[in-house]
């Protein structure tokens, strides 16, 4: 029984528990991208510098309040840091939907050159936020380190295996938890949120019935924004801050987005738990909790891992390459773009 | 070519000319040489974007492709690990051939259904199983031997002008493959599904050290073109410098640069012949006529996907060509050094800011983006200083401008591509019509 117990856990410390914090980043930075795909109906692909400006600008707010004393130990000083980082991702946002996304929208381009723009987008965030932070790694993580340490674990369950959980895991769960419900709360129930599902569903009928397309984007590019920054700095609150990763995270989630059904909600964030969750099972090497399930003499030589870690990345493609195939508009049955 | 077309390359060759006066003219051939590949690069991607509206984002991929392709063409195959692995590898080799026609087998005799999803996949892990038991001792095996120096099957030792139409074959069948799966679909999907396959190409020559050596590099590759050190101690090499009154290292960089542009050039004059014929020709009206409107042209005969697939593939197979031409003037294959910054977006921006559709327009786009690309990084750091003197050396915010400046290409790039696409959405050249008389 112990055995059993003890595969449990080892398999909860080192695939459940980073799997659900990474799906529930995941989740935000796809529920972010959904947003503006429903509304302004093209593939962004500046999110992912969206996120690393969001969480730049939070990286200073942090240094200000750590300079000024205002901490809030044992949570990280992120957490009252991150509404800069909303209201400067919030802005930039604005601007560039103004300077850039509003010409191309009277024009009535097509969708296409909508993504071109934002790789121009994404090229200026991405010279920005190196030019003005530079690309080394930065940790954000000032607070404590543990809700629940291996030892105490150990201590309190007799077994062998340890169980940890990271204050930052428990936040981003939390703070998914709230954003997520506010996200669905607000889209359900005002008037606005109303709206806006209108507008995604049929923009002429919402047009008729007085919908303002201006607001409808603006409030698109509030939300998407926030959402970035949240997602951005709940990832370096985890790991780390580097714009580099915050432009690799842009595959797996638009994997997450497309798996979910694009457009749709609900189903970005059940795509980022799908993508994080494949991603994080493909790549453990599952040696030692074979090794406490099976009898003696049945116990795997190997690793007994699906793949290296190094392709991690290629575990997003796959999935994304199978939904294309057998169901291209996702679990929810979203938009085909 | 339009006299537009004309006056914009004159320019852009006595910018070139301007940076060999003015700085030197090795800087200005070294920026010349990858402005031609950039070009080539360009001219490739303009088939797909520009005649027939294929957005593809893994531009990167397929010329790293193209570069892992001469690599293992030009060096020399490792004996040593071909003995101690040829024989695991031979099995693998079986392994993989019985497992694909068991597979095909039991799709035949099986009909559709749960059974034959249960019996493919009980072979295929049967497969896997197998080729664990051989692939992996080999892999171990080849990466052993003299793993400083080796530590990789190596290549077939040919000269590495033939790894050039070998890096367009290796781009050209990565591309039929992603095309196979993406091009039912529509633009952005066929984005996100090219971003994907190039990080994909990149992870797997990045760990599969058997194969590509992985990180640690391939260096020393053979060259088209005589080695500078053996010109300068060519007596009749020495002559002519001394007669033209030239520094004999200077003289033999100069030369070795101007052979490999020579080469490029004569590459690149080729593809564009070919590149315009195409265009002009009912191919080329027939995959415009698919671009701006898919229903009629559907409406009129033509298969749609079939066309995709072909511009698409014709088009990863000419990137895969200035891939193979990258490395080979490199002299090295260096993973770490591709970025989708560099590989992707740029090419992209030279493609729109040269004008989409026209090859002339890319050619352009290709040498002056690089141009600016190149020349931007001392620009932006003699601006930095200029901006350091003003706020005082040594303090905080001096750094960061320092830091920052190198960084300024990148935001200059995207600026400029917004422009471009606000304010002349046709590009510097842009695609004209050709109106009938």
């Amino acid at each position: 029984m112990d055995d059993v117990l003890n595969a449990g856990v080892l398999f909860t410390n080192f695939v459940l528990v980073p799997g659900i914090s990474y799906g529930s980043q995941l989740a935000l930075c796809a529920l972010g991208l959904t947003i503006i795909f429903g509304i302004l109906r093209f593939a962004n692909f500046a999110h992912g510098d969206v996120m690393a400006f969001g969480t730049m600008v939070t990286i200073f707010a942090i240094w200000l309040f750590q300079d000024l004393g205002l901490t809030i130990r044992p949570l990280p000083t992120a957490l009252i840091a991150m509404p800069a980082g909303m209201a400067a991702a919030i802005g930039i946002c604005l601007l560039t939907d103004r300077c850039v996304y509003r010409f191309h929208r009277r024009k009535r381009s097509p969708a296409i050159m909508f993504v071109i723009s934002s790789f121009g987008v994404m090229l200026v965030m991405n010279g920005l936020v190196r030019m003005v932070i530079g690309t080394k790694d930065r940790s954000l993580d000032d607070g404590a380190r543990f809700i629940l340490k291996v030892r105490e674990f150990r201590d309190a369950t007799g077994l062998q295996e340890g169980l940890a959980i990271k204050v930052s895991q428990g936040l981003t769960v939390a703070v998914t938890c709230l954003a997520g419900t506010l996200l669905f709360w607000f889209l359900q129930r005002t008037r606005t949120g109303k709206a806006m599902r209108a507008w995604s569903d049929n923009e002429d009928l919402a047009l008729l019935s007085g919908v303002s397309p201006e607001r409808i984007v603006m409030v698109a590019w509030l939300i998407s924004a926030t959402l970035a920054t949240v997602a951005g700095t709940l990832y370096g609150l985890d790991k780390s801050f580097r714009p580099y990763t915050y432009f690799n995270l842009l595959l797996p989630t638009f994997a997450a987005a497309i798996v979910g059904g694009i457009g749709h909600p609900l189903g970005a964030v059940i795509g980022g738990y799908v993508v994080a969750f494949s991603e994080i099972a493909l790549t453990y090497a599952y040696r030692k909790f074979l090794i406490y399930l099976f009898p003696e003499g049945w116990q795997p030589e190997g690793l007994v891992q699906v793949m290296a870690t190094e392709y991690k990345f290629a575990v997003s493609f796959i999935i994304l390459i199978v939904v294309l195939l057998i169901r291209p508009t996702g679990i929810f049955r979203g938009k085909v773009i | 070519m339009s006299t537009r077309g004309m006056f914009c390359l004159a320019a852009m060759a006595v910018l070139l000319v301007i940076t060999g006066l003015g700085q030197s003219w090795v800087v200005a051939l070294s920026i010349l040489n990858l402005c031609l590949i950039s070009a080539i690069m360009a001219l490739g991607l303009n088939m797909q974007w520009g005649y027939a509206g294929l957005f593809n984002v893994g531009v990167m991929g397929f010329a790293a492709l193209g570069g892992i392709a001469a690599t293992l063409v030009s060096v020399a195959p490792v004996n040593a690990a071909w003995d101690v692995a040829g024989a695991d590898l031979a099995w693998t080799g079986v392994t993989i051939g019985v497992t694909v026609l068991a597979v095909i087998l039991v799709r035949r005799l099986i009909g559709p259904g749960r059974w034959r999803v249960a019996a493919t996949t009980v072979v295929l892990l049967a497969g896997l199983g197998f080729l664990h038991r051989f692939f992996d001792p080999a892999v171990e095996a080849i990466e052993s031997v003299d793993p400083a120096r080796t530590g990789f099957l190596g290549g077939l030792d040919l000269p590495i002008i033939l790894g050039w139409p070998a890096g367009g074959l290796a781009a050209a069948g990565a591309a039929w493959l992603i095309a196979r799966v993406a091009l039912g679909l529509r633009a952005d999907y066929l984005a996100i599904a090219t971003l994907g396959i190039a990080e994909m190409v990149l992870a797997v020559i990045k760990n599969e050290d058997w194969l590509t050596r992985g990180v640690r590099n391939v260096t020393g590759l053979d060259r088209p073109v005589p080695y500078e050190i053996g010109l300068q101690q060519s007596a009749r090499f020495q002559e002519i410098a001394a007669s033209l009154g030239t520094d004999i290292q200077t003289a033999s960089t100069i030369v070795v640069k101007l052979c490999y542009a020579g080469l490029f050039a004569a590459v690149l004059a080729g593809l564009l012949v070919l590149a315009e014929k195409a265009l002009h020709s009912p191919w080329g009206r027939m995959m415009r006529a698919i671009r701006d409107n898919e229903t009629s042209a559907a409406a009129m005969g033509k298969n749609i996907k079939a066309r995709h697939l072909e511009i698409f593939v014709l088009g990863a197979a000419v990137i895969g060509v200035a891939g193979a031409m990258l490395t080979t003037l490199e002299g090295q294959f260096t993973p770490g050094s591709y970025q989708p910054l560099r590989f992707t977006f740029l090419i992209w921006v030279m493609v729109i800011i040269g004008g989409s559709g026209n090859n002339w327009g890319a050619v352009l786009g290709g040498f002056l983006v690089w141009f600016v690309w190149i020349e931007a990084e001392p620009a932006g750091l003699w601006l930095a200083g200029f901006l350091v003197t003003i706020v005082g050396e040594g303090s905080t915010l001096a750094g960061y401008i320092l830091d920052g400046a190198s960084y300024t290409r990148v935001l200059v790039m995207g600026l400029i591509l917004l422009l471009v696409l606000r304010f002349a959405p046709g590009g510097l050249l842009p695609a004209q019509p050709r109106r009938q008389a």
